[in-house]
């Protein structure tokens, strides 16, 4: 353990009380943060602090229960535009994930500029949350979906990427990590590659955000978002990110409360951003929560946090590596901790169900990500994710139940 | 949660590693494709089904966990031979020994009754049920079963 010293690390797993519990009998090997993280104290506590002690509906009430509860909420944009280096706290959008993230982006900026011919890209290994809405909305204006295909190391074709970018793109969007492959995109590249045709872009950051530092300005994105259980969160909270000049020039989403300016019944008009795209009573102490997850990212180091997981990711993959009949989905140079794998003659549900009674939780299936998942010829992985807890001993419990899998099945 | 071997019982694993009836059935009476979209499992299973109603023989193709493949393979030993209607009757036998422990397993089940320990693993009782699922989609003339 270079980055975050074992006996730091042990903090860090102490911080997380559900990691203390046992799991059918043993230590929880908690290897499924991909899909959805754990939560530190810290987030609990700031969630019920807020039902507890100051909860009331935001932006309405004179009141001063109303007001405390408008400020923790607003006060999360400020960490949020730090945590992403975004330019303006106003252009951060509390939206309940990546997904309504990504189909607000569709409905509301995309949708209108679409007409027969005209092209959204996207890439092979996206998750299903950054596909059907694109499919939605070209198949409603009689566009087209393109997709990057991916090679057989996980990496991105960046080539076959620069020769679909042409006249007819009207939008760009991918993955900036891979939930399934853990690879990691050139994103700044690729960013670059379309603003020199004037394509705007959205990056999915649902894997980034949560795993390495992010500066969505040095990026040169027009849209981010990530989800708010992926970084220490409750779930049902995300962010939108995108542009102040875009957000001002896109009608809303949704209607609703808190959204508007005036309302009649024969003229409404809108708020500005981001209220605008924030119809209805949001889920207020999850926002709470979610900031507190944030910070507690911050006070660990994203940098220190993507060091931590890097060390793991070697460890791990050599380890699986030396276990044979085993075989690796997903070899990018540049990756997350994330190790997707199959095994020669068990299949990845009854490798998960075996771990499971181990204590080891990894995720099996198609990850959302069936594309990708015919692209390999598999109908299923296993896969092991990593987080800021995650420990060498969590890999060792997987390797030995892996063993016994194997033994099993021989 | 009961011991790890109740699921993978020497029965199910042997089945998993070597299925009985497993291929394609040509000709047949009735087919389907059964599919399982949580896993991705996916069966094919064939019939030949006798003018007297009579199943001669039973034949199961597809790609799927060991639960899902051992309980196809034993569903096609204990089907073969039986009235169609003798075989509605142990699929209801069936679906009860893989859901209701509050009961003992039917003598009728024979070798079945290994599947019962897919009881304690809700996320896995699907993968033992696909193949009956497509078997009754196939008698009853629908093309595709889903677990869904």
């Amino acid at each position: 353990m270079s980055a975050i010293a074992n006996n730091a690390v042990r903090k860090i797993r102490d911080d997380f009380p559900i990691l203390s519990k046992p799991m059918n009998g043993h230590r929880l090997a908690f290897l499924d943060s991909a899909a959805s993280a754990q939560k530190p104290q810290v987030v609990i506590d700031a969630e019920r602090e807020c039902y507890e002690s100051y909860y009331a509906n935001i932006h309405r009430g004179v009141y001063a229960l109303s007001q405390r509860s408008t400020q923790a909420y607003e006060a999360v944009r400020g960490v949020v535009k730090r945590f992403i280096n975004a330019a303006d706290e106003r252009e951060i959008v509390f939206v309940r994930g990546a997904t309504e993230a990504i189909n607000l982006v569709a409905q509301s900026f995309v949708r209108p500029t679409l007409g027969p011919g005209d092209e959204v890209l996207i890439t092979g290994m996206e998750h299903h949350a950054n596909i059907v809405p694109w499919q939605m909305i070209t198949e409603a204006t009689g566009a087209k979906l393109v997709v990057v295909p991916v090679n057989d190391d996980g990496t991105l074709d960046v080539d076959a990427y620069r020769e679909r970018l042409n006249s007819r793109t009207r939008f760009v969007s991918f993955v900036h990590v891979s939930n399934t492959l853990g690879t990691v995109n050139p994103a700044e590249e690729m960013i670059a590659l379309a603003k020199e045709r004037s394509i705007p872009v959205m990056l999915d950051g649902a894997q980034s955000a949560p795993h390495m530092p992010v500066d969505i300005q040095a990026l040169g994105a027009d849209f981010y978002c990530f989800s708010g259980h992926k970084t220490y969160g409750p779930s049902g909270v995300g962010v939108l990110w995108g542009r102040l000049e875009l957000l001002e020039a896109m009608p809303p989403y949704q209607g609703g409360g808190d959204m508007i300016r005036t309302v009649s019944f024969e003229k409404t008009e809108y708020a500005e951003p981001p209220q605008r795209f924030e119809a209805g009573t949001p889920n207020i102490a999850g926002v709470i929560g979610m900031g507190a997850g944030l910070e507690y990212l911050e006070n660990v180091g994203m940098a220190e946090v993507a060091a931590h997981e890097q060390t793991l990711l070697s460890y791990a993959t050599a380890q699986l590596e030396a276990l044979p009949e085993l075989s690796i989905v997903g070899t990018a140079p540049h990756k997350t901790g994330v190790i997707s794998f199959v095994m020669e003659n068990a299949h990845p549900h009854d490798i998960g169900t075996i771990l499971d009674m181990d204590g080891v939780a990894v995720r099996t299936g198609h990850h959302c990500t069936q594309p990708l998942m015919e692209r390999f010829g598999v109908p299923a992985t296993a896969r092991a994710s990593f987080g800021v807890y995650t420990e060498q001993e969590d890999i060792d419990a997987l390797v030995s139940s892996l063993k016994r899998v194997r033994k099993m099945f021989a | 949660m009961s011991e790890l071997r109740d699921l993978y019982q020497e029965v199910i694993l042997d089945h998993n590693k070597n299925p009985r009836n497993f291929g394609f059935l040509n000709p047949h009476t009735h087919s389907a494709d059964g599919h399982n979209p949580l896993c991705g499992d996916q069966i094919q299973v064939q019939l030949d089904v006798s003018s007297t109603g009579i199943i001669e023989a039973i034949r199961f193709t597809g790609a799927g966990c060991a639960i899902s493949t051992a309980s196809a393979s034993i569903m096609t030993e204990s089907l073969q031979g039986l009235s169609v209607a003798e075989a509605q009757d142990l699929l209801s036998q069936f679906q009860l020994l893989v859901t209701d422990s509050s009961q003992s397993p039917d003598p009728q089940l024979g070798k079945l009754a290994v599947l019962a320990g897919v009881r304690d693993y809700p996320m896995r009782i699907k993968c033992a049920t696909l193949p009956w699922h497509t078997f009754q989609a196939a008698l009853m003339g629908e093309i595709e079963a889903s677990t869904e």
